[in-house]
């Protein structure tokens, strides 16, 4: 039977350590509401979604409530939108309908965010895509709780760079468009290699179409919870340290894994998957950087970094494999620079560049994540650093992401504020040598040698 | 049967075990087990009870506990047993 130790410490790790679960996600298929018929499509789509999501933020409560645990989020993702708009949008504008009826159905049922205003434009892109692409300013900056994401390149197919080059200038033209807001649309804004069809963290999140109807993805958290634990083994060998994080990776996975069968059951609607998360918050003492310095580092960037962190990655899926039978997702630890207060930290003391955090990412998930930039960052350039990170993704098999933020009007120095779990970040310094005539070449990069597996 | 865990925290006083149980007793909640420490003058104290017979709501009975738990000065948490069995127990 649970004794009064064990009662004791669940506790303190959701009440002083901020252990949550960070996030309910429904999948929802949306290839059955196509139609030609753009108006037909929306409606189909609105009472698709409000039908099958009218109980998840009600129901999500309730498990809150019942076992005392906080589930921060709810969230829903969709089949991404350019399979869905094909057949019935001929211009980008048609399509940002299409955010708008997902924005209201999102907000009719009550849910933080939707995810799936997206395109999978890996190999080439449909014309539906390309419209997709070019109307993400105007759907982003006309809605609140939309996400959008696009997979520009995977380990099987390379890297399609006339799609690079097109969200360099997308990702600026958002920029432009939410201006007034810091250029809050990029927040919402990710391009991927090796998307996976299961994420339920936003803003990459979309329905893929080998899922289901509808589906539940659990995202957990608790870089609080590892951090403690991590106090009272100072100083110990690297075995003491991995077993304390696996320990603790367990436990905190255990609680997702709960969650997500009760949402499943209640709901009626079949369990996905678990995706094993380090994912920080910006309250104090919910930071993945935190970790990293109670590791050993000074702080985050420090020589030992990219080390550190890929032993914490590691460790983190090894003792949250054996807590849940379906891991999915993106699974790892997040490095987001504006959402956790020690990578702030250590990007306004020195220690934290763009070139080490691209490091970082080759041994964790996702990729480069909510990091400002100068407002007048040229498109070729952020086209530049996307196909960087993209190659990391390609040659290593792994999801990578980049979400960055040109902020426009500011610069080197300045700070920009989002509000909410999406924080506040100084802006970074981006490298000012030109990638012009490597960005606009036309074409793709071909697959790796390694993808030849057959 | 889906047991719940109430845990009791705080300053330690008189007849704080005495109003929780005459709580539960008026609401039908069965207790099955009790443990309790005071470890530097801190009341600490878990029930294992069944609520199959309450008549109330879970979420009631959780909100009418930590409502009991302020008049006496200590925070009184409902949880059910599942999230300690899980995260404790393989």
């Amino acid at each position: 039977m649970i004794n009064m130790f064990e009662v004791a410490e669940t506790n303190k790790m959701i009440e002083q350590e901020n252990l949550d679960v960070r996030t309910i996600t429904m999948g929802i298929s949306l290839l059955d509401c196509i139609d030609s018929d753009l108006n037909r499509l929306n409606d189909n789509i609105y009472n698709k979604i409000t039908t099958l999501a009218k109980d998840l933020v009600k129901t999500g409560e309730e498990i809150s409530r019942e076992y005392g645990v906080p589930i921060v989020n709810k969230r829903i993702s969709v089949t991404p939108i350019a399979l869905v708009g094909g057949a019935a949008c001929k211009t980008p504008s048609d399509f940002a309908t299409i955010a708008k009826t997902l924005d209201r159905a999102a907000k009719t049922v009550g849910v933080n965010f939707i995810g799936g205003y997206s395109a999978l434009v890996s190999k080439g892109m449909t014309s539906a895509d390309e419209l997709l692409i070019r109307s993400i300013p105007e759907a982003l900056s006309t809605t609140d709780l939309v996400c959008s994401s696009v997979n520009l390149g995977s380990t099987k197919t390379g890297i399609n760079m006339d799609a690079v080059r097109l969200m360099g200038t997308i990702i600026k033209e958002t920029a432009e468009a939410t201006k007034e807001n810091d250029s809050l649309g990029c927040a919402k804004l990710v391009v991927f290699c090796n998307a996976p069809d299961d994420n339920p963290f936003m803003a990459g999140a979309f329905h893929g179409v080998t899922e289901a109807d509808a589906i539940i993805n659990v995202g957990v958290s608790g870089p609080g919870v590892v951090n403690t634990a991590l106090k009272k083994v100072r100083g110990e060998s690297f075995e003491v340290l991995c077993e304390t994080i696996k320990k603790t990776a367990f436990k905190i996975t255990r609680v997702g894994q709960l969650v997500a069968q009760e949402a499943s059951r209640r709901l009626n609607i079949p369990f996905g998957i678990i995706d094993l998360s380090l994912a920080p918050t910006p309250a104090v003492g919910d930071s993945v950087a935190d970790i990293l310095c109670e590791i050993g580092l000074e702080y985050a960037g420090a020589p030992g970094t990219t080390a550190a962190l890929a032993l914490l990655n590691d460790q983190v899926k090894k003792g949250g494999i054996m807590a849940s039978s379906y891991v999915g997702g993106l699974s790892g630890a997040f490095i987001p620079v504006s959402e956790d207060q020690g990578m702030i930290n250590a990007v306004v003391a020195g220690a934290l560049t763009l070139e080490k955090l691209e490091a970082m990412t080759c041994v964790c998930s996702v990729g480069l994540d909510m990091i400002a930039i100068p407002g007048d960052t040229k498109d070729t350039t952020i086209a530049g650093i996307i196909a960087d990170e993209l190659a990391i993704g390609m040659i290593n098999q792994k999801t990578t992401a980049v979400r960055v933020i040109p902020v426009i009007g500011k610069g080197v120095g300045e700070t920009v504020e989002f509000g909410g779990l999406l924080g506040y970040a100084p802006i970074m310094p981006v490298n000012q040598y030109s990638c012009d005539a490597f960005v606009n070449r036309k074409g793709r990069i071909p697959a790796p040698i390694h993808s030849f597996k057959n | 049967m889906k047991k719940t865990i109430i845990t009791v925290v705080g300053k330690d006083t008189v007849g704080i075990i005495a109003k929780v149980c005459t709580y539960l007793a008026d609401n039908k909640i069965n207790i099955l087990d009790i443990s309790q420490t005071i470890v530097q003058g801190y009341f600490n104290m878990m029930m294992i009870v069944d609520m199959n017979e309450a008549d109330k709501d879970f979420g009631i009975i959780t909100d009418e506990l930590a409502a009991l738990g302020e008049s006496i000065g200590v925070v009184i948490k409902c949880q059910l047993e599942d999230i300690f069995n899980k995260m404790h127990r393989i």
